[in-house]
């Protein structure tokens, strides 16, 4: 009977690149920005890495499919290395690899890299990937934000919410994050906005305006993973370790049959159970610290709380309205700004979550820094609400 | 030429496109060079929606007059158009799968001339021979600031044929072929070329028409007086109430032409008046339908006793009364590629279609079959390798299959995308919630003024999915439109 991998990995060092329109920079040097200082935190040499995990997204910009690009780019010679996409959660994809490669036993230390160079499409919002040929002749075309704008009509249609009421809701979700976001030094937007601006911005795809909608940004954040013992080896002393690291795709359910209401995040809920099984946590309102979610757009986090059990069915606009996920509320999310200001090169984002996380379990993270967190949830999603994959990781300090 | 009297029409439907240009806003486009088309600026002209064309109307026209039977008798199937999307691949058979006709339907496209339509009809309606389908559809295009632009339209009509419950019999017909050059449009050019209105109306149809109709009449055994409907379809107006008073037919006997919220349908324009004549038409009554183009048909029908126990879903007068009132010009020069706007770099991916995944696929994507899970139940679109449904996952290879395309169904959840790329923005997209359990996230067309809401119900229409413009190549497929314009 498989027991998990709580406690079994340790984050030996971490970086994470200036997320942004970093128009003088590729992606090699972004990938370097964030492999150097993970070497640095880590205290080791290159050589010293037994296996890595790549993660890259979109084949219309970047630097193209396989893992080549990856090891050519951080001159990895004679080592395992793998290239993960899984949309926007393969920041998470990538940490898992890099994870399980330490849990199994099968090498001492393992690198997780994720980078995205969305700037050369020459547009703002997302290239539109290629749907599969079948999809193609009957999925009907839709941009990211027409994907998740649908939980917004399915959750108001549930919990009979007037669209007021959640354009509210929504809005303070945004500035929340934009009131976070000065405090990040690395973070791609780092302006205030006022509840007005946001609500009065042109549409997107209804209800969701321009500052319902994350950045598109340049970026790349890294992980180097070991075992708890060979980190003490190495000189560490505050550990901070993987508690649960769980994925949940879509089968096709909330698709094409009646048993999903357009309410909610199926695939979080599945992951997020498992998750918390393998951590041990019963309570996550209470027992986490910080939450880390894929705000890729306003609605996405409002669902989530409800999908993390964090808030109760119908409830997260009332906790949201009532401050509770600010800066200095009970469980602040988002407290690095999260996608919407920190921004979403989409194969780094699972990392930058987990590099805020580790950041405030050490007590790094300067004028952001919360009061002695030591258990924290980073939320990753790829795909749309419906048709895609939730990846949870769970970290926190090994006591 | 007399016609035998067990076999005729056996049903009528039609359709017109949603959308209607207000003339006077077409008028008012174009007054600071021809300020004369305010004279023609009266009511509203149908036109297609960018995902509108002949073969998608066709479908929808047929859709009218087959009902839910989905033409399961239908033996024989002929498509009329000038305004066919391919020169070469069968117009008739794209639509023939759309509704789902047997697999040895005799298919056949006809077209080339105005007279396409009344030609068609003539012609199955003589030989006589097994259930038939005939559909004209036609979308003609003016050139931006014509006399045509202004008074054409675009519509389908269809026509059931067959020896049972025949609620409309040949009486007698005529034909006479002329090369009268009215106006012609030379293969590959974008515009017809016409000659002069009152020539036109003189020595063509003033001087063609009047002989063929009087021939037609004796031989049908009847008088001018007995003409209960007279149809001669025209872009030129006038021109049928000139004819009927020269032949001596009563001017009441004039059918509608459509103009106050339709248009000149082309070569279905004719067979349009026809299936709208009938819709309010009595046992016995005559009536004559010309058609005009390189010479003249003449059909002249009697109405039977079964003519009020048909009824077309919603006829070509439902479909006038579902119309949507249009105000920005520059939507039709959009829509018929008249006009070059910047649409972003977004609307530069062409999507190219894998051939062999299109013909794979045909069968469950062409007349919109969702498969029935045996084993659950569970009804679901598409159909892959194994049941969707949580706690069954039975193989596909045993569900039975069923069309969604009369299926009730809803809004589930939706948005107006303004970001994707979208001929006609915003894209209203979101879960469609049939009633029978299907679910698939779809694209919704015609939305009015009130737009979409959870719960707005909705029906299936066949439409252009999109198009891949580095190829000219349309794909095909099902959309919803909310049932209230």
């Amino acid at each position: 009977m498989a027991l998990g991998i709580k406690d079994k990995v340790a984050i030996l060092g971490m970086g994470c690149s200036r997320f942004g329109e970093r128009w003088d920079t590729g992606t090699h040097q972004l990938l370097a920005e964030a492999f150097d200082e993970a070497l640095t935190d880590a205290g080791i040499e290159r050589k010293q890495i037994d296996a890595a995990w790549f993660g890259s997204c979109m084949d219309a910009v970047n630097v193209g499919n396989s893992s080549i690009p990856g090891s050519i780019a951080l001159r990895l010679e004679g080592i395992p290395v793998s290239r993960m996409e899984n949309m926007c959660a393969t920041g998470t994809e990538v940490l898992r690899g890099a994870t399980y490669a330490v849990a199994s036993g099968a090498v001492d230390i393992a690198l997780a890299i994720g980078v995205e160079k969305l700037k050369d499409t020459g547009y703002g919002g997302l290239p539109t990937p290629f749907k599969g040929t079948l999809n193609d002749l009957w999925l009907p075309l839709g941009s990211a934000p027409a994907g998740f704008a649908q939980l917004a009509a399915g959750y108001r249609s549930k919990h009979g919410i007037s669209k007021e009421q959640l354009k509210q809701a929504l809005a303070h979700v945004s500035w929340k994050s934009h009131e976070n976001g000065v405090n990040s030094p690395k973070a791609h937007l780092r302006k205030k906005v006022t509840m007005e601006q946001i609500l009065s911005a042109p549409m997107i795809a209804d209800p969701l305006g321009l500052f319902d909608c994350c950045g598109v940004s340049d970026g790349a954040a890294c992980a180097i993973v070991t075992t708890p013992e060979i980190a003490r080896a190495l000189g560490k002393k505050d550990l901070v370790t993987v508690k649960a690291l769980q994925l949940a795709s879509s089968s096709g359910i909330e698709s094409h049959t009646a048993d999903w209401d357009g309410s909610h995040v199926r695939t979080t809920r599945n992951a997020v159970k498992r998750a918390y099984a393998e951590a041990g946590i019963t309570r996550p309102r209470e027992q986490l610290d910080l939450i880390e979610v894929h705000d890729c757009f306003s609605i996405t986090e409002l669902v989530t709380m409800e999908d993390l059990f964090i808030s109760g069915e119908g409830q997260a606009v009332k906790d949201i309205l009532d401050g509770f996920f600010d800066a200095d509320g009970g469980l602040p999310c988002q407290i690095d700004g999260g996608l919407k200001c920190f921004g979403h090169p989409v194969a780094a984002s699972g990392l930058r979550m987990a590099y805020e996380i580790y950041n405030q379990l050490l007590q790094r993270a300067g004028p952001r820094q919360l009061l002695n967190p030591t258990l924290g949830l980073a939320h990753n999603l790829g795909g749309v609400p419906y048709l895609g994959i939730a990846a949870i990781s769970i970290l926190g300090l090994h006591s | 030429m007399s016609a035998t009297s067990n076999y005729g029409i056996t049903g009528f439907g039609g359709y017109v496109p949603r959308s209607r240009m207000q003339r006077a806003v077409i008028a008012a486009a174009h007054k600071w060079m021809a300020p004369s088309l305010r004279s023609l600026g009266k009511g509203q002209r149908a036109f297609c929606n960018w995902d509108e064309d002949s073969v998608t109307m066709a479908v929808e026209a047929a859709r009218d007059v087959l009902g839910t039977e989905h033409g399961s008798k239908i033996e024989a199937f002929c498509l009329a158009s000038t305004t066919m999307p391919f020169a070469d691949l069968q117009n008739s058979a794209i639509v023939a799968g759309a509704l789902g006709l047997p697999i040895d339907v005799r298919t056949m496209d006809l077209g080339f001339s105005q007279r396409a339509g009344t030609s068609g009809l003539l012609a199955a309606l003589r030989s006589a021979e097994g259930t038939t389908l005939l559909v004209a559809s036609d979308r003609p295009r003016g050139k931006p600031a014509s006399v045509q632009e202004i008074g054409y339209g675009a519509a389908a009509a269809a026509f059931t044929l067959g020896s049972k419950e025949v609620l409309a019999t040949l009486l007698a017909s005529v034909s006479r072929t002329v090369m009268f050059v009215d106006h012609f449009r030379v293969a590959d050019v974008k515009y017809d070329y016409v000659w002069e209105e009152r020539w036109i109306r003189d020595e063509g149809y003033g001087k063609l028409v009047p002989e063929a109709v009087t021939t037609a009449i004796k031989e049908a055994g009847i008088t001018t007086s007995d003409v209960k409907h007279f149809i001669l379809a025209s872009p030129i107006r006038g021109v049928a109430s000139a004819i009927i008073k020269k032949l001596g037919i009563e001017a009441a006997a004039e059918a509608d032409c459509l103009d106050e919220n339709c248009g000149y349908a082309g070569t279905a324009h004719g067979l349009l008046m026809l299936a709208h004549v009938l819709e309010k038409a009595g046992p016995g009554e005559v009536i004559v339908l010309v058609g005009f183009g390189q010479g003249v048909d003449v059909l002249v029908f009697r109405t039977t006793d079964a003519i009020k126990s048909f009824a077309p879903r919603r006829g070509v007068s439902g479909a006038l009364a579902d119309a949507q009132s249009h105000d920005a010009y520059q939507r039709i020069l959009s829509y018929e590629n008249a006009i070059d706007l910047e649409w972003g770099m977004r609307s530069e991916k062409s999507p190219k279609t894998a051939l062999t995944e299109q013909y794979r696929s045909c069968f469950q994507l062409a007349h919109f079959m969702a498969g029935r899970c045996p084993k659950c139940g569970t009804i679901q679109f598409p159909q892959l390798a194994y049941c969707v449904k949580g706690s069954c996952n039975a193989s596909a290879t045993e569900f039975e299959q069923l069309s969604l395309i009369d299926e009730k169904c809803q809004v589930l959840t939706y948005t107006a995308d303004w970001l994707s790329y979208h001929p006609a923005p915003p894209l209203y997209v979101g879960f469609v919630q049939f009633s029978n359990g299907a679910r698939l996230m779809m694209e919704t067309v015609d939305v009015g003024a009130a737009g979409l809401d959870v719960g707005t119900p909705l029906r299936v229409v066949f439409r252009i999915k999109d198009i891949d413009r580095d190829r000219s190549y349309p794909r095909y497929f099902w959309k919803t439109t909310p049932v209230e314009a």
